[in-house]
């Protein structure tokens, strides 16, 4: 181990908080938004990965690259609601997006 | 562990690169145009590969370049641009106000973990690097299912794609 576990588990929490802020803040953006689950996503991996590291084990490398295979496969869905959103409205600001019936 | 380095230079690499991660995610997080934002965010994921890679995860890595800041970020940059939502004169960041409560809620979050983080005994590692072939025994032998219900799921990602993505008269 190069590092201390806890120091990658300290750099996964910054950019955990880091993409939690971004999901928070931009409600002007849609794609903005899913970046932000983009980078909690990424912080998660890490984690696994320095765990993985950690105990000498390769489960954690499995399950970072079931993570993503899970996020292109919630990324290629959710664009598509974007595009289909932006069609309906024409906009992408997720406050514009209110009711549930047209 | 790869190559001739010494172990120092190993670990002034990972804080070299975790730097240059945060610092990219939050130019990213930061920047009003999308298509900058995207950008940042390919620097940041490369760095993170690295990271990835100095964890003795080099298939992870390559996996991140090529699905993340190849794929992922492709696909988001063209949407943008399909949706043309890149244009700088109507790109603003949201008001000031509005960053005030997520970044406490951040904050809170983040020192709690750091507390957590800083308290934690660290158990002695288990010795013998993870190789390639350790990891693909332990995806196809263990996980096999897994493997199965991700590859289900992404069929249904596909189709559930083409349904929303389909022209409505």
């Amino acid at each position: 181990m190069i590092v201390p576990l806890a120091h990658v588990l300290i750099l996964a929490a910054i950019l955990f908080g880091l993409g939690l802020v971004c999901t928070l803040v931009w409600r002007s953006n849609v794609i903005m938004l899913l970046i932000g689950i983009e980078i909690m996503l990424n912080a998660a991996m890490l984690v696994f990965v320095g765990g993985s590291n950690h105990w000498g084990m390769a489960d954690g490398q499995v399950f970072a690259l079931i993570i993503m295979a899970m996020t292109s496969a919630e990324v290629s869905l959710a664009l598509a609601l974007v595009v289909y959103l932006h069609r309906r409205k024409n906009t992408v600001d997720v406050d514009e997006f209110r009711e549930l019936q047209d | 562990m790869y190559g001739g380095y010494c172990p120092d230079m190993e670990t002034y690499l990972f804080y070299i690169l975790a730097t240059v991660t945060v610092i990219g995610t939050i130019l990213a997080i930061t920047e009003k145009h999308p298509v900058h934002a995207i950008v940042y965010l390919v620097t940041s994921f490369f760095s993170l590969a690295s990271i990835f890679f100095l964890l003795s995860a080099p298939l992870i890595a390559m996996f991140e370049v090529i699905i993340y800041a190849g794929a992922v970020m492709v696909l988001f940059m063209f949407v943008i641009m399909m949706l043309d939502l890149g244009r700088a004169d109507e790109a603003k960041r949201p008001p000031l106000r509005q960053w005030f409560l997520p970044v406490i809620l951040g904050g809170i979050i983040l020192v709690s973990i750091g507390v957590l983080a800083a308290g934690y005994v660290t158990t002695p590692h288990a010795p013998g690097a993870i190789t390639v072939r350790d990891f693909a025994v332990t995806l196809f032998r263990k996980y096999g299912v897994a493997v199965e219900i991700i590859s289900m799921q992404l069929l249904f990602a596909v189709v559930g794609a083409l349904y929303l993505g389909r022209r409505r008269p």
